[in-house]
């Protein structure tokens, strides 16, 4: 292969742009953990809320195309399937919010049965229901924006996108808003910081993490439909392979900031484009192999592992994160 | 804090943890009934067929048997990884790279005279487990690096590095298929009482009372449980909780692994990379279910194996989906979960 090909300008911008895109999912997954890690919760079931928000998503926005939108021939459906994914996504919030908040069951055990549960569910009912042929769905344009899509380079890399990624753009500055900058942010931190001083002060803990917990899902879920409904315009089983453990990674990575995030997802997303990218510079070279497609599947595992290299220190971790909270204990 | 009024209990507390599981299971077997329901079969039908499918004949009890093997391995090595708090979930990994390894032992020492060959195929699987569950642990220990995502990580890469090497540098000289040569028949374990049942099966239930003698007889598992139920206290016992933390995750990457190259050798008898059903994943759900108790572990073991066998038989008769076994044991999984928390709430009031 020439390596040549791989810093012109061409594959950079490519690269670049593609990797904002494909970290979008993981993005809105970290944000949603991020808002329910900061309210105490520690909520593990990432993988499997991104799984059921993908099939939700997918699923109704393939039905409502070729039901009752048909022919509109608009974005409508897939709009609708991000919210479908979004509602699935806080139901599996819900569960996760009465067995660790309510019931106060372990949450490690709880996450990493919902991961199960979320999987297992998505690919059974996908298999029931969808999988007799390979369907897919329309998806989303790519909406340049005006002016600034036409500044040279970043213009392609930043301004060129379909819309969730803007709206990632957007979330990622509301949720470090909404966490450190309101009321409602100070209400959250507060429960993961210190519930029993929370609770003196007037604040309902269970009330409060049970809403950190489901919108924090909600966003996960929106993650899995932004990835089947817009991205790969499909559902298959495994689909999310890993995206929700990597989310919950780059939770620690980030030290629970949304900016923070925002780079480290973008890291990811690099990693993933680089698979397709060698790929594509592989098939020009007529399908000769640079290197092992595995290793380059590898990649984004090992990027994870490589990013936890760094103990985490106890000032940015919420105190209280993944204790149950019992009225008058201390 | 004031002192508690202790309500008289009428159903004694160690016949309520013994009921959890079971009033779960049966919630859950309920809701999968529903699952069932949703998919158009009639559920009572699907539920006997499936028990059939897992128990009907000799022939129905060997399968279910087979399959139980790795389940149980690993669910025994995870057993003691959770009891010691490590939440290793990358049985599943483990179980990769012990058939990895085994299997090169398989591959390039079947020379070897049998009893010999069996041991070094043996000792292969487990170290492959081991040292894959050694990055992990030294990860944690030096860098406090949450094993739940390192071993998770790991899941992938070891899956990914098998299917490399059987379509690369150990495919079948000449073949066209992604995996390696076919072993030699004298890796074969041995069977017992003249059916499929082999070696392994029996190792698997031997180590059922070996695993509860390490956890409860033994100075070693002593001090794993203790820095499960409270590692900090532990320390000021003076435990050495970095060293519980390698031991329990070697042993369950070591079991892991001894689960891997056993299914290699007796199922598929060649690597490649779909040598698992997700045996690593029903593990973490059977050390849960069996409450980290091997005796639990081994009925759960063998409900689940009888599960997987059970949806294969409703898969070929009725097309149900072969995700069913994996979503009735994740509901059921959940049903135990939330009935253990409730009933451990209730008496905690």
């Amino acid at each position: 292969m020439n390596w040549a090909l791989v810093f012109q300008w061409g594959f950079l911008v490519a690269l670049l742009t593609a990797g904002i895109r494909l970290a979008v999912p993981v993005i809105l997954a970290t944000l949603g953990e991020i808002i329910t890690e900061q309210a105490g919760v520690l909520n593990l079931g990432l993988e499997g809320i991104m799984a059921v928000g993908g099939l939700a998503g997918f699923s109704a926005a393939y039905l409502l195309e070729n039901g009752l939108l048909t022919g509109t021939n608009s974005e409508l459906p897939a709009w609708l399937g991000l919210i479908a994914g979004m509602l699935a996504g806080a139901l599996m919030g819900a569960l996760m919010a009465f067995l660790s908040v309510t019931l106060r069951a372990e949450q490690v055990i709880s996450g990493i049965t919902l991961v199960l549960l979320g999987v297992g569910l998505s690919d059974y009912l996908y298999g029931k229901g969808l999988s007799s042929m390979t369907i897919r769905v329309t998806g989303m344009q790519v909406h340049p924006i005006p002016i600034l899509s036409r500044i040279p380079l970043i213009g392609d890399i930043l301004f060129n996108h379909t819309p969730p990624v803007y709206l990632t753009f957007f979330l990622v500055a509301f949720v470090w808003w909404l966490l450190f900058k309101t009321t409602w942010g100070l209400k959250f931190r507060s429960v993961g910081e210190n519930p029993s001083a929370a609770d003196t002060s007037g604040i309902s803990v269970e009330a409060t993490r049970y809403a950190a917990v489901i919108l924090g899902a909600a966003l996960v879920g929106l993650g899995g439909a932004v990835l089947t409904v817009v991205q790969l315009k499909l559902y298959r089983e495994g689909i999310m392979a890993g995206r929700g453990w990597i989310a919950v990674a780059l939770v620690i990575f980030a030290r629970w900031k949304p900016n923070r995030a925002l780079i480290g997802a973008l890291l990811f997303g690099v990693a993933y484009s680089l698979q397709y990218r060698i790929q594509a510079l592989d098939q020009v070279n007529r399908g000769v192999e640079t290197i092992p497609y595995e290793f380059l599947l590898m990649l984004p595992y090992i990027l994870t592992i490589v990013a936890l290299l760094r103990r985490v220190s106890r000032s940015d971790k919420p105190a209280e994160l993944g204790l149950p909270y019992i009225k008058g204990s201390r | 804090m004031t002192v508690r009024e202790q309500k008289p209990r009428i159903i004694p507390l160690k016949l309520i943890s013994a009921g959890a599981p079971v009033l779960g299971g049966l919630l859950g077997l309920l809701i999968g009934a529903f699952l069932i329901w949703v998919s158009g079969a009639n559920p009572f039908e699907a539920y006997l067929v499936m028990f059939k499918g897992a128990f009907g004949g000799q022939r129905q009890i060997t399968e279910t048997l087979l399959k139980t093997c790795p389940i149980l391995l690993i669910g025994l090595g995870m057993t003691v990884a959770f009891r010691a708090r490590v939440w290793n979930i990358g049985g599943e990994g483990q179980y990769f790279m012990g058939a990895l390894m085994g299997g090169l032992v398989a591959l390039y020492l079947s020379g070897l005279p049998q009893p010999i060959l069996w041991i070094c195929l043996l000792l292969g699987g487990v170290l492959g487990g081991m040292l894959w569950a050694l990055i992990p642990a030294f990860f944690k220990i030096r860098f406090g690096m949450s094993e739940i995502i390192s071993t998770l990580m790991l899941n992938y890469i070891a899956t990914l590095f098998v299917i490399y090497l059987t379509r690369g540098p150990l495919q079948e000289p000449g073949g066209v298929l992604p995996t390696s040569a076919q072993f030699n028949p004298v890796t074969q374990l041995p069977t017992l009482f003249g059916t499929r049942v082999h070696l392994g099966v029996l190792l698997a239930f031997v180590l059922v009372p070996l695993v509860y003698v390490l956890l409860w007889k033994t100075p070693l598992g002593f001090r794993l449980r203790a820095v499960g139920s409270r590692a900090s206290v532990a320390q000021y016992a003076g435990i050495n909780v970095n060293r519980a933390i390698l031991t329990a995750m070697v042993i369950s990457g070591g079991l892991a692994g001894m689960a891997g190259i056993i299914e290699v050798l007796m199922t598929h008898t060649r690597l490649k990379g779909s040598i698992s059903g997700g045996y690593g994943f029903s593990a973490i759900l059977v050390a849960l279910l069996g409450r980290m108790n091997p005796i639990g572990v081994a009925i759960a073991s063998v409900f689940f194996a009888a599960l997987i066998i059970g949806a294969e038989t409703m898969h070929v008769l009725y097309g149900l989906p072969p995700q069913l076994a994996d979503a009735i044991q994740a509901v059921i999984i959940l049903s135990v979960l939330a009935v253990d928390a409730w009933s451990r709430m209730r008496s905690e009031k």
